[in-house]
């Protein structure tokens, strides 16, 4: 690690703690974003997703080296940490953390992706289900149950046996396509609910058209189950890329995915642990991070905290 | 002029489907079981009951928010039910409805004003918020709020505000006062006579409180398991009921005054569900009228005129007790 | 029946309840100096509106008030039969909650446990305070019904929550709170959940077994049709503290409060022919921010400078057992003063 990189790591870790800190602050100030920072957790937790998110973009300037570059074929394989190479290097004399920061961008950005691919698709089919009710519901559940019945993981292995290789964006498509289940029984549950509610039997008695009482009085107030399933849809997408990549099926080596950098490193566990142990950290941190967030979420959101 | 006709309106609700919900329904709940009344011109009506009458049912559907199942509602002529997506939603304007529960019957995400403005925006009406808010006794402050920061009496003012918006004929009150303070429901109530003077409306006002209706109505009817069971002018059906039901309910109405010697009647088992109505006369089990006999039992009454204007759903109405 | 005479069995003096809010707005001082006593026997009305702090007043005598946001300020005192029941420890204080003194709420689908029985419900006291048998319990538990009138008690005793209609289950929790015959029934706006003709049916029920069971009532509610009809004696509440006590002919021949006389005016009569209701203007204040003076000073009629600054004490009105909290009671000639 340069000089160069060491600055721009601190610069990182300052500005994420000082975004922590004046969202918290500003936040402060309104009712519902103080329910936010409730919990201690939370912040932490926005502070680690901020700092990751930010090393994932500034990847050139805090990483010291490529993704790829080999340093050393011969003596640089398989080092422990030091101060040259802050989180070891792997098997291919590769330094560990300028793969996690590159891989931060790949695991983070199927990760958002996913999540909005499936959201999306779960809010459409669940909203529909919940909103027209009677055999529209009934039919689509039921597709929803036979859906949730099958295993995801055969399903993308098929995926992948159909098209030699997945490219990113098909990736990204596929995992979404298989994630929105669960959200759309969410949805649906919620919207159920509120289509009886007296603003929104108000509103279609005003005579607005069922697109303006959807999107402008159901899923505002749907939002806040919408927005934790998210949350909570980033943290899961991530850890199925990263088992995908774990059996080969993901991104493929030699780019560098939190999964494929474990992949690759599995053969050398005992020797060389730090190559799995840094990825997996970083897996980790930032679904403990999404999950104290959501927690967060679900507290600001929640429209019964509302105190008359 | 009668503005509403309502005729045989009837709404049942199916039960619950089989074979995973693409089966047929199983036996219905009868809400409202051939339900007939007309409302002039200005004039309010008071549609009483308790829990299971269906009175709420029959506003909804009135208004078609709900789709009958049989039944005609003539509103100026116009045929209710008959009438196509975009002349109901222009129909809409003149029909209109107050909610029971101020707690949601406003959207918490939006604020007041995005609320009233709504309506203007659905029909494409020129019309300033503040002047609405103005109308229901509310500083024009209040339009940045938030429902959450209201209290019940100022939401419900809200939710009149949004009804009166699109300039209606006619106002179905759905227990508006029902959920408020004593004091609150007092300045409500004088606020809804106040816009009916002003305004020249017409309402349908349900409530469960006889002592309520008798301040706002011209003419009641009371429902029972989803019938109406008598139906007359104010004073008459205060002062000379002729369904035991209705005395029932109006003896039943606790008075603040304790000198009243009140020849209590107190009904004796539950409000059955409408699910399962009784046999013959709906309110044969509970009924203490002293003829009562093997014919309330199988017999289901109509309801007829018993006096000019007076009209009754038992087979002794003539003689009441 | 009801006698002032002898000594009150529940002595409630300066009981003040104040909850901390988070949101940095103060403190809401809920109940703020509230007194008055139960006698033997009797029916004692607590009346008022949303806000006035009566349930607050009813949760903090059995002392179930929430410690975190609320606490019972020292000073207040509740005595039961002598004791001090803020003084006692927490098993003398169990001993007294459901067995001398028993509470029923309003909403009875909340307040039955779902996955119990109704007879394992009433049952539990029984064996909780009586030490009753399981089998002894049970069949007290079947009495209980009878007594509250269900029908087939044998029966309706293993049923749950949700097989009974809203009536009934008021009146399993009204055999619940009666299994150990408790000297003292809290009845926290018992029906207002209920339509009218079951109210009627409840009401009536509680009369009942008043009579039968010779026990004292404080019947919470914010009905004074309700009041009318089954209190002896009144208490009327605003803005946390009591404002006037009064028998019940007493109160509502002479109002002497103007919120009392407000409330009176404004409620919908049956017998009155169609008019104009008289609302108090104004609303509630919240128990964060009361007025200064008297609380009532913004929304009274009658209201002058004193009011305004300096809040008055009970005072004797002249008639037996009445009080109101109003400087009107000493200067009665600015009631023709009406603003």
């Amino acid at each position: 690690m340069r000089l160069g990189n060491w600055l721009a790591l601190f610069v990182a870790l300052v500005l994420a703690a000082e975004i922590a800190r004046l969202t918290r602050q500003r936040a402060l100030r309104r009712e519902r974003w103080r329910r936010f920072f409730k919990h201690r957790t939370t912040s932490w937790g926005l502070g680690i997703l901020a700092f990751l998110a930010i090393v994932a973009l500034a990847a050139p300037l805090v990483a010291p080296f490529g993704p790829g570059d080999q340093l050393g074929i011969v003596d640089l394989r398989n080092h422990p940490p030091s101060w040259a190479f802050v989180l070891g290097t792997d098997v291919l004399s590769r330094d560990v953390w300028s793969r996690v920061a590159w891989g931060a961008r790949v695991s983070l950005g199927i990760g958002a992706l996913g999540a909005l691919v499936a959201v999306s698709l779960g809010t459409l089919v669940g909203a529909t289900a919940g909103y027209y009710s009677r055999w529209v519901d009934a039919l689509l559940m039921r597709g929803v149950d036979v859906g949730l019945a099958l295993p995801r993981i055969f399903i993308l292995l098929m995926a992948v046996a159909l098209w030699d290789g997945l490219p990113f964006a098909a990736l990204v498509l596929a995992i979404g396509l298989t994630s929105w289940l669960g959200t759309s029984r969410l949805v649906r549950a919620e919207v159920l609910s509120l289509r009886e509610r007296e603003f929104v039997v108000a509103a279609r008695a005003l005579g607005a058209k069922t697109g303006r009482v959807i999107f402008r009085h159901v899923l505002p107030n749907a939002a806040a189950p919408i927005i934790v399933s998210a949350a909570l849809g980033v943290g899961n997408v991530l850890l199925l890329e990263a088992s995908l990549s774990f059996l080969g099926i993901g991104v493929a080596p030699p780019d560098p995915s939190w999964g494929s950098i474990i992949a690759e490193g599995a053969s050398t566990i005992y020797t060389a642990p730090w190559t799995i142990l840094f990825p997996g950290l970083a897996i980790s941190l930032v679904v403990m991070s999404l999950n104290a967030v959501a927690d967060g979420l679900r507290d600001a959101l929640d429209p019964r905290e509302e105190a008359a | 002029m009668t503005l509403v006709d309502v005729r045989d309106l009837v709404k049942h609700y199916a039960g619950e489907r089989r074979w995973f919900g693409l089966g047929r329904p199983a036996a219905a709940v009868r809400a409202v079981d051939g339900v007939s009344f007309a409302i002039a011109s200005g004039k309010t009506l008071g549609l009483v009951g308790e829990s299971g009458s269906g009175k709420t049912t029959v506003g909804r559907t009135m208004l078609r928010l709900q789709e009958p199942t049989a039944g005609k509602v003539l509103f100026e002529e116009n045929d209710v039910f008959a009438l196509d997506a975009t002349r109901l939603r222009a129909l809409r304007r003149r029909m209109q409805i107050v909610f029971q529960d101020p707690y949601s019957s406003l959207n918490p995400r939006m604020t007041v004003e995005e609320t009233l403005r709504e309506p203007l925006e659905i029909h494409g009406l020129s019309g300033a918020v503040p002047a609405l808010l103005d109308e229901v006794g509310l500083d024009a402050a209040f339009a940045k709020r938030y429902p959450h920061e209201l209290s019940g009496g100022q939401r419900q003012r809200v939710g009149i505000a949004r009804a009166l918006s699109v300039q209606p004929k006619f106002v179905v009150c759905d227990e508006p006062v029902s959920a408020l303070d004593v004091s609150v429901q007092a300045q409500v109530l004088n606020l809804l006579a106040d816009l009916q003077t002003r305004r020249r409306l017409t309402y349908l006002f349900i409530a469960h409180d006889l002592a309520v209706v008798r301040h706002i109505a011209d003419d009641v009817a009371v429902m029972y398991l989803g019938k109406i069971v008598e139906r007359a002018p104010a004073a008459e059906i205060y002062a000379q009921p002729r369904h035991p039901y209705t005395r029932a309910l109006l003896s039943a109405v606790p008075e603040p005054n304790p000198r009243a010697s009140k020849q209590r009647i107190v009904l004796a088992g539950d409000i059955p569900s409408p699910a399962h109505p009784p046999s013959g006369c709906p309110f044969h089990p509970r009924c203490p009228h002293p003829l009562k006999s093997e014919r309330c039992h199988t017999e289901p009454p109509p309801l007829r005129e018993i006096t000019p204007g007076h009209l009754a759903a038992c087979h002794y109405a003539e003689k009441p007790m | 029946m009801t006698g002032t005479e002898g000594p009150a069995l529940l002595r409630v003096r300066d009981l003040k309840t104040y909850f901390v809010t988070e949101q940095g707005k103060g403190t809401a001082r809920a109940v703020d100096d509230v007194s008055f006593d139960l006698y033997p026997g009797e029916t004692l009305g607590i009346v008022g509106e949303s806000g006035c702090g009566k349930t607050v007043t009813s949760l903090s005598i059995l002392r179930l008030v929430p410690e975190p946001p609320g606490h019972i300020l020292p000073g207040s005192v509740i005595e039961f039969e002598g004791r001090n029941l803020l003084a006692l420890a927490a098993p003398e204080l169990r001993a007294v909650r459901g067995n001398q003194i028993a509470m029923i709420f309003q909403e009875p689908m909340t307040s039955l446990n779902p996955v119990f029985t109704v007879g394992d419900q009433i049952a539990e006291a029984a064996i909780v305070h009586q030490h009753l048998s399981r089998k002894a319990a049970r069949a007290r538990a079947i009495e209980m019904l009878q007594l509250v009138g269900i029908p087939d008690p044998k029966e309706r005793v293993d049923h749950y929550p949700h097989q009974l209609s809203g009536g009934m289950r008021q009146r399993v929790m009204i055999a619940m709170a009666l299994v150990c015959h408790p000297k003292v029934l809290i009845a926290d706006e018992p029906t207002t959940a209920l339509d009218v003709t079951i109210q009627a049916q409840i009401l009536e029920l509680l009369d009942r077994l008043q009579n039968e069971l010779g026990m004292a009532v404080l019947l919470i509610t914010h009905d004074l049709g309700v009041v009318a009809g089954h209190a002896d004696r009144v208490v009327v509440m605003y803005a946390g503290r009591v404002v006037e006590t009064a028998p019940t002919s007493g109160l509502f021949e002479q109002p002497t409060h103007p919120y009392t006389e407000g409330l009176l005016a404004a409620v919908p009569r049956i017998d009155a022919p169609r008019s104009r209701l008289h609302a108090i203007p104004g609303q509630v204040p919240a128990a964060t921010a009361w007025p200064t003076g008297c609380r009532f000073h913004p929304r009274c009629p009658y209201a002058w400078d004193k009011c305004v600054t300096q809040e008055p004490p009970q005072l004797e009105t002249g008639a037996p057992g009445h009080t109101a909290r109003c400087w009107l009671v000493t200067e009665p000639e600015r009631r023709q003063a009406k603003r």
